[in-house]
């Protein structure tokens, strides 16, 4: 099998921190690859860089064959991405979303019109299709953007704690469409998160990251071995240890409590 | 369908759909022609400037464009915010072109909010002295617009969020207004305001537009479009440089 992801000593520092350090793996074509680690262990950082948002500080990536910091329109055609954040526009219809990103990533017209229905239908809400997104409930817009993310019809899709906040109906049918996506088109997965048992359930490789290194990574039974533990989450916390991680708010979380005290959105 | 097309209909889209957006940014340019028009229309009279309304409705038409682009380009904060700037700066496309097409759809949503403003004034009894010179004035409207919005669009790039709105309300669109012109003739003023009203741009797209209306142009319409060109590629520049300099 090739490999869809390279990552090669990769290195990333803000001032004298590292929030990657010295990080190599690969992610081979058609895999669901598993991004696991505590809040601030460099998973964000990671997919920045992968996904040409961030520039590395030191290191190579390769994305399906292509550097993101050289060659970003060729990385970011063969990519689809679910941000850890919303990134919709609720002031315009779930179809108008589609729409848009479909002519940025040079859809044409008409299979932009056949993928619209038959993403939208596969993610529930083609029902919904001419709604304003801002009248969406996290769920559905977090099922909207994957509908989104897949319109291009990427090589990769990478997927930045896609289930977070949702109930686990909902997740359980997020991770079933994109179990089928990626059995039926072959579409290379990585995705974070903090559900452990859903990393078990889905991944088919997985690595734990803590402080900015790879601390194991392996099948996710090798993990459980390796530290003769029941569950995932057992290998989780022996790996990356009980102490709790603190965390910024960032702009944007208090931007967000901002926008809604001004009622926009 | 192009890049640059989609993301202008997109702020064509979202304007039309907040209608008391639209109806509360009339609020202000209307105090103005309705308070301070007919409220100071005698004593403008009485010392010999003629009619008021005549001589203000081109300043408050600008005053409506001014305030809309500023904030169309600000609005990139909100984007950048709710997250909707990176589904566009992630995309396989250039920077430029998504500036272009931000700034291309807040310039043609200022011109539309400018004639709503129009019209308001010719109800209230302005009228276009040379219908001729029409399309002139059309061309100012059009510059202030594209200028104001990347002046919108360079601010909205470097700012993080709004906390400073006020400041860029009350330290720079405020004055741009104020030392414009608009609501007196420059002539007789003191240097120091003189001097303000000189480096204020939009001193320009009034008296241009003015002129273009009919009423009398200070510096002449062929002086107030080279220096109201010149100024509106510029910020053009600056918008979009900055633009391209966003980190997520």
């Amino acid at each position: 099998m090739s490999e869809m992801i390279e990552v090669h000593d990769l290195v990333k520092k803000f001032g004298d921190f590292y929030a990657v350090d010295h990080v190599s793996f690969q992610v081979s074509a058609g895999e669901i690859f598993g991004f696991l680690g505590p809040n601030g262990a460099g998973k964000t950082t990671i997919i920045k860089m992968l996904t040409t948002i961030l520039k590395p500080t030191s290191g190579s990536i390769r994305v399906d064959g292509h550097d993101p910091v050289r060659d970003q329109h060729q990385v970011r055609s063969s990519i689809g991405i679910v941000f850890q954040d919303p990134s919709l526009d609720g002031d315009m219809t779930a179809l108008e979303n589609l729409q848009l990103h479909g002519v940025l990533y040079g859809v044409s017209a008409e299979d932009r019109k056949d993928r619209t229905e038959k993403l939208l239908r596969l993610v529930q809400l083609w029902d919904r299709r001419k709604d304003f997104v801002k009248n969406f409930s996290g769920g559905m817009k977090r099922r909207l953007e994957i509908a989104r993310a897949l319109l291009h019809e990427p090589k990769i899709i990478f997927l930045d704690e896609p289930t977070l906040g949702l109930d686990p109906q909902t997740r359980n049918l997020i991770w079933n469409y994109i179990r089928t996506l990626n059995k039926d088109k072959n579409i290379t997965v990585f995705f974070t998160t903090h559900y452990m048992e859903e990393a078990d359930r889905v991944a088919d490789e997985i690595a734990i990251i803590d402080q900015g290194k790879i601390v194991a990574n392996g099948v996710p039974g090798a993990l459980k071995e390796l530290t003769h533990s029941e569950s995932l989450e057992d290998a989780f916390i022996l790996l990356t240890g009980y102490a709790i991680r603190a965390e910024e708010a960032s702009t944007s979380d208090r931007m967000r409590t901002l926008g809604k005290v001004w009622g926009r959105r | 369908m192009n890049v640059i097309y989609i993301l202008c209909l997109r702020q064509l889209k979202r304007y039309f759909r907040a209608r008391s957006r639209i109806i509360g940014s009339l609020g202000q340019p209307l105090l103005f022609l309705l308070a301070v028009g007919f409220g100071f229309g005698p004593t403008f009279k009485k010392a010999g400037g003629g009619n008021y309304i005549q001589f203000l409705a081109p300043g408050i038409i600008l005053m409506g464009i001014l305030f809309t682009a500023v904030f169309s380009g600000i609005e990139i904060i909100w984007d950048r915010q709710f997250g909707f700037l990176k589904e566009t700066l992630v995309a396989p496309v250039s920077r430029f072109q998504i500036v272009l097409g931000r700034t291309l759809g807040g310039a043609t949503v200022a011109i539309i909010q400018g004639f709503i403003i129009l019209v308001i004034c010719l109800i209230a009894g302005f009228h276009i002295e040379k219908p001729a010179l029409f399309p002139v004035a059309l061309l100012f409207m059009f510059l202030c617009a594209l200028m104001f919005t990347a002046l919108g669009t360079a601010i909205g790039s470097v700012l993080e969020d709004m906390q400073a709105f006020p400041l860029i309300m009350n330290f720079i669109v405020m004055p741009l207004f104020f030392f414009s012109g608009a609501l007196f003739p420059v002539h007789g003023l003191p240097k120091a305001l003189q001097i303000a009203i000189r480096v204020d741009p939009l001193t320009y797209g009034v008296d241009g537009f003015r002129g273009a209306l009919g009423e009398v142009s200070l510096f002449g319409i062929g002086m107030d479009l080279m220096i109201l060109g010149i100024l509106t590629v510029i910020l053009l520049a600056i918008g979009s440089y900055l633009f391209s300099r966003i980190q997520l």
